[in-house]
């Protein structure tokens, strides 16, 4: 008897667990909604979903805490929750809480191709209003338009970025090298480094864009600037001779063991360590990396005082330019369109976004994408030297990946890594960039 | 308590729950899935349903069967692994010295997680600084392989770690069930004059048999589905060398934006592990156990 009411208590314990459990889940939800529908005045919560956790990104990771903290105190009706997530963990979440319509009020986006099955899903609310307000004229120019379609902009910039070759001015002494003008000059620096048993280019391309980096920017040298973008953006054609040329030398420089031994299973951060233990002469990478090599304590200082960079030299006969340069604006805020909270939460991606500008740069090194007076911060001499660059720049194009619509742009990334691999021709490789952007989609 | 577990609806109560939680995170997911299949959806807008397209573009998709192609390779291996496994468990089981730390030493891998393996093996088969090549270049081997970089090589070395993976556990299940045989059969059998061999053959081995059938089925489906570590190590690269039914899946669902075609080799995936089993329970059936007693 005893048993069995026992057994009936459990029973009963396990359902209410499980009611429970469902009561706790709906009732946080439905209060949540509840207060954020509030009018001014009463306790409003943003919810905020971002990429910087403390582990991987501390210095970014400390100054949300330091912005969300200070944007608390001035206003106190409203709390700020957080959720940090690592990169890739963060995309699949996106997906997933944009499918159940759930996304937070303030989040972290790509730009362009990235943005615009969110945007087309009517998911992310247009923040032109606040372009016009107090962040008018504070962008740098042609970071914002990377955010926008039909001529609304979705999202505002945090961070803008350029991609330099990094070089460790150290061995090139060593072997009497010369930072390259042209082409030529780099393929013989890469022959010499070979012959010394140096690896030239560290590149990690099981990554894929990283690869992409080094063919954009041979297609922008030998092609130009806009014969590139025009095939990027399904008005040209990447079948076009400059292009495939381009291609062509992608292949020739692998041929010439000009990239470290076994590039394409090798990750970028696995590539960036050979660069970073000197066996690596050169890389080729965005200015986010600058801080490991201005600031960053747990690389060795004599490392980081031998970094130098130089521009993608010219190639002989192109048509590029030498200032231009393959970038593009790193990440940005969006406000759920579906938000509870929208003003208020407006009203916090505005102050982020001021406040992101200055602190970024000292806390953080990396390069924002609003204008900063630089001149009274005592900053690296690396880090104001392409900061200097980027205001230099006669043209920039966006990183192919991230210009491209999602499934074309997997062809891309698919379609380096087998370039570089040399399981496809330059002329394969063309045909299939233009087969999947005239798909279009 | 007797009367408590007769009542039908009493029963019908205790499974109610476990039969919801079942229904609603592995049968119906399984329907939906089907469903998307049907549809040309990116994930996050509208669908549009499609019928049969996504189905039939697999048939005539190349990296889809190269993929299917990958992991009917990997799965082969892993069957003809669980010999090995099996000899392994033999003299384990077999009374040897040491064996209690053999059995915890093969049981590590397994307890290790899927990440933290990779992260191993990837130093292992670095192409400068790995042991592996360190190894074979003072062996006198002048240019050793980038392992994970070549496309012909790639797969097999994904199988390594992934068999090794694994290995343990297979061991373990087969060292249980030869530790259940009772030590007087093979007692009696060596009065008789059997040597170690048959003693193996004729005793053990039909009496672990329906122990190896289990094992069959869960290493080719297991094998078939496999995605982790191979999504760690080289995420299907390079140019798609290594890429397996799962990882493919993967791809296309979440890094193409193409879910309904996702979905649709997710289901494919799914009818083709369940044909599969049936079939290894086809060829495997047999009509009557052996059974010494």
């Amino acid at each position: 008897m005893f048993k069995k009411k026992g057994l009936m208590l459990l029973l009963a314990f396990c359902l209410v667990l499980v009611a429970a459990g469902c009561g706790t889940n709906s009732n946080e939800s439905s209060s949540g909604s509840k207060e954020t529908a509030g009018e001014s005045g009463e306790q409003v919560t943003i919810n905020f979903m971002h990429l910087w956790p403390e582990g991987v990104s501390a210095g970014q990771n400390k100054i949300v805490n330091q912005i969300i903290k200070a944007y608390q105190d001035e206003h106190t009706n409203v709390t700020i929750k957080q959720e940090v997530l690592d990169n890739e963990q963060y995309k699949n979440k996106l997906k997933v809480l944009s499918a159940s319509n759930k996304l937070p009020d303030v989040g972290v986006t790509w730009a362009a191709g990235f943005l615009q099955p969110y945007v087309e899903g009517k998911l992310f609310t247009p923040v032109d209003d606040l372009l016009s307000g107090e962040l008018n004229g504070k962008f740098v120019s042609g970071t914002t338009e990377a955010y926008a379609i039909d001529g609304k902009t979705y999202a505002l910039p945090l961070e803008f970025n350029i991609a330099p070759v990094y070089y460790n001015k150290s061995l090139f002494e060593k072997y009497k090298l010369e930072i390259p003008q042209t082409y030529e000059e780099l393929k013989a620096i890469a022959k010499t480094l070979s012959e010394n048993g140096i690896a030239p280019i560290a590149l990690g391309n099981k990554d894929r864009w990283t690869g992409s980096l080094w063919y954009m920017y041979l297609a922008d040298r030998i092609a130009g600037q806009q014969t590139l973008s025009g095939a990027i953006n399904g008005e040209g054609a990447f079948t076009d001779e400059g292009l495939l040329q381009a291609a062509t030398e992608v292949q020739t420089l692998v041929d010439s063991n000009a990239f470290v031994k076994g590039f394409n299973g090798l990750s970028n951060e696995e590539a960036k360590s050979e660069f970073l233990n000197g066996k690596a002469a050169m890389y080729m990478m965005g200015t986010w990396e600058l801080p490991n090599f201005t600031t960053n304590e747990d690389i060795p200082k004599e490392f980081r005082d031998s970094v130098g960079f130089f521009k993608f030299p010219k190639v002989e006969g192109g048509k590029g330019d030498i200032n231009s340069w393959v970038g593009g604006p790193g990440v940005g805020l969006f406000v759920s369109e579906n938000s509870a909270v929208k003003a208020e939460a407006k009203a916090f991606v505005e102050y982020f976004v001021t406040q992101w500008g200055e602190q970024a740069v000292t806390g953080a090194g990396v390069i924002p994408a609003t204008k900063v007076d630089t001149s009274s911060m005592e900053l690296p001499q690396l880090y104001i030297d392409l900061f200097n660059e980027m205001n230099q720049a006669s043209s920039i194009t966006l990183f192919a990946d991230v210009q491209m619509q999602a499934s074309a742009a997997e062809t891309h990334l698919n379609m380096i890594q087998a370039l570089f691999g040399k399981a496809v021709t330059p002329e394969k490789f063309s045909e299939e960039h233009d087969k999947a952007i005239s798909e279009g989609k | 308590m007797d009367k408590v577990l007769s009542n039908k609806k009493i029963i019908a109560l205790y499974v109610l729950p476990s039969l919801l939680l079942i229904l609603a995170i592995v049968y119906i997911p399984i329907v939906l899935t089907a469903y998307y299949g049907l549809n040309e959806w990116n994930g996050i807008g509208a669908m549009t349903f499609v019928g049969l397209d996504n189905y039939l573009a697999l048939f005539k998709d190349e990296t889809f069967w190269n993929s299917a192609w990958h992991s009917l390779l990997l799965a082969v291996f892993s069957g003809m692994s669980l010999l090995l496994y099996l000899i392994v468990a033999m003299v384990l089981a077999a009374r040897i010295k040491g064996a209690q730390l053999f059995r915890k030493i093969y049981l590590i891998p397994m307890l290790l997680s899927s990440v933290a393996i990779a992260q191993l093996w990837l130093k292992i088969y670095h192409p400068t600084n790995g042991v592996l090549n360190s190894i074979l270049e003072s062996l006198g081997f002048a240019n050793p392989p980038a392992w994970l970089a070549e496309s012909s090589l790639v797969l097999f070395a994904l199988f390594i770690p992934i068999l090794w993976q694994y290995a343990g556990f297979y061991i373990l299940i087969y060292y249980a069930a030869l530790k259940n045989i009772p030590a007087s059969l093979e007692e009696a059998a060596r009065i008789d004059g059997a040597n170690a061999l048959q003693i193996a053959w004729k005793i053990k081995l039909p009496l672990v048999m329906e122990v190896i059938k289990v094992t069959i089925v869960l290493a080719v489906v297991g094998s078939l589905k496999y995605f982790d570590l191979i999504f760690v190590m080289t995420d299907g690269g390079p140019n798609g060398a290594s890429e397996v039914m799962a990882s493919y899946m993967y791809h296309e669902a979440f890094r193409a934006y193409d879910f309904g075609y996702g979905s649709a080799i997710g289901f494919f995936l799914l009818v083709i592990c369940l044909a599969v089993t049936w079939v290894i329970r086809k060829l495997t059936a047999s009509k009557d156990t052996i059974q010494y007693s």
